[in-house]
């Protein structure tokens, strides 16, 4: 019998449940990896052939090699892991959330220094805005 | 007897915690949240307990996805700040109170909540950004602390109700320990934030005010709140906000003082919002 999953009508949300981490195990271990500093040279010297030690799948490792979040989430990538990728590449927190609503970086920290998106017209997928 | 003299709520912003290492304190962005936390380090200093029950959440740290815990007491002599792939932030190592963290955890486990054990675990933001914004930047901290880490990153976390009455079982076990010590409890997380997909940036003023009401005068009213509002309402991540419910079923039935409030959009995603409530 299917759960009850009531937040999959939340639109641009994708909530870290037990079958998306199960999906996402080896992705997001792969992330845990990177607080290692000799970890991180490794991956930034040759990330393909570091991805390769991972029992990923081939999309998880394109999501990460074009540094698509939402893709890595779609794929079963947490926030809080995919952060590690981030803090590799020398990104905030801020940039990393920004990339993955279409705004640009300015776009983005202005949205947030105005107050932040709203919650009208952001409640449920198909919603009148 | 040891007795809960208060409670504290913040979030734990990480950017808060690298504008502090980072010596930014002064711009006028940052003016803005530490302004709120004036009072609260002169309340720490006049108000100093002899431990603090530490509510918060691992980030992926000491926790991957090989054990995710729902509930764990650290039961350590001591906790060293994590390197979360920034560097370790600059801070004093948590010393422990493992005395009173064993006996928390016979009591808690007793009452039915199964509480997971920690020996050994580095702490990320979640526990010292709040122990920065209360105590700014000492040598050394000036109490001891048991963190309490509360899984809030793979869903299903656990529902306010049952952080609730986890705060109530952590208050009798406190209430037994043969000991005068002074205990804080604090909750931490939240408000409204959302870091993922393109409702990322979200913020909801009116939920977070509402909430931060209702946790003052009808906890338990507020703790029969269920997920999907917190995560439709204040975002994915503001779903951490469970956590304070733990910290407010510590307090004692009569309605405690409010001692300080304060508020403020943004601190990098997120509402920033911090109570402090004193036992009668």
């Amino acid at each position: 019998m299917a759960l009850d999953k009531p937040y999959k009508d939340i639109p641009g949300t994708t909530i870290f449940d037990a079958d998306q981490s199960r999906k996402g195990y080896h992705l997001n271990q792969f992330c845990m990896s990177l607080m290692k500093a000799e970890n991180r040279v490794r991956f930034k010297a040759d990330e393909r052939a570091y991805l390769d030690e991972w029992p990923m799948t081939e999309e998880q490792k394109q999501a990460v090699l074009s540094r698509d979040l939402n893709r890595c989430i779609a794929a079963g990538g947490n926030i809080y892991f995919l952060a590690k990728i981030g803090a590799t590449d020398g990104k905030s927190f801020q940039q990393m959330a920004g990339s993955m609503t279409g705004m640009s970086e300015e776009e983005y920290r202005d949205m947030m220094i105005a107050g932040g998106r709203s919650i009208e017209g952001n409640r449920f997928i198909g919603e009148k805005k | 007897m040891a007795r809960i003299t208060a409670s504290v709520y913040t979030s734990h912003v990480p950017a808060i915690g690298a504008a502090l290492d980072l010596g930014k304190t002064g711009e006028p962005y940052w003016q803005k949240v530490f302004a709120g936390y004036e009072f609260s380090k002169a309340w720490m200093r006049d108000n100093t307990p002899d431990v603090i029950f530490l509510v918060f959440n691992d980030h992926a740290t000491a926790f991957s996805l090989e054990m995710i815990p729902t509930f764990a007491i650290g039961c350590a002599a001591e906790f060293p700040p994590a390197d979360e792939g920034w560097g370790p932030r600059p801070v004093p190592v948590v010393q422990g109170h493992p005395e009173l963290a064993a006996h928390i955890a016979q009591s808690v486990i007793q009452d039915d909540f199964d509480l997971t054990i920690v020996n050994k675990m580095n702490v990320d933001h979640g526990l010292t950004v709040p122990m920065s914004l209360m105590f700014g930047q000492p040598a050394s901290w000036p109490c001891p602390v048991i963190p309490f880490a509360v899984n809030v990153v793979q869903y299903p976390v656990p529902s306010g109700r049952r952080c609730f009455n986890l705060g109530r079982a952590i208050r009798k076990a406190v209430e037994s320990f043969d000991a005068p010590l002074k205990v804080q409890i604090w909750g931490t997380g939240g408000m409204s934030h959302q870091l993922q997909g393109p409702r990322a940036g979200l913020i909801n003023r009116a939920f977070d005010s509402a909430f931060l009401d209702r946790l003052i005068a009808d906890p338990e009213g507020l703790s029969k709140m269920p997920h999907i509002d917190y995560v439709r309402e204040a975002g994915s991540e503001g779903i951490e906000l469970v956590m304070w419910l733990i910290a407010r079923g510590a307090m004692s039935d009569a309605q405690p003082k409010l001692a300080h409030r304060f508020y403020h959009v943004p601190a990098s995603n997120t509402a920033v919002g911090h109570l402090i409530l004193e036992n009668a």
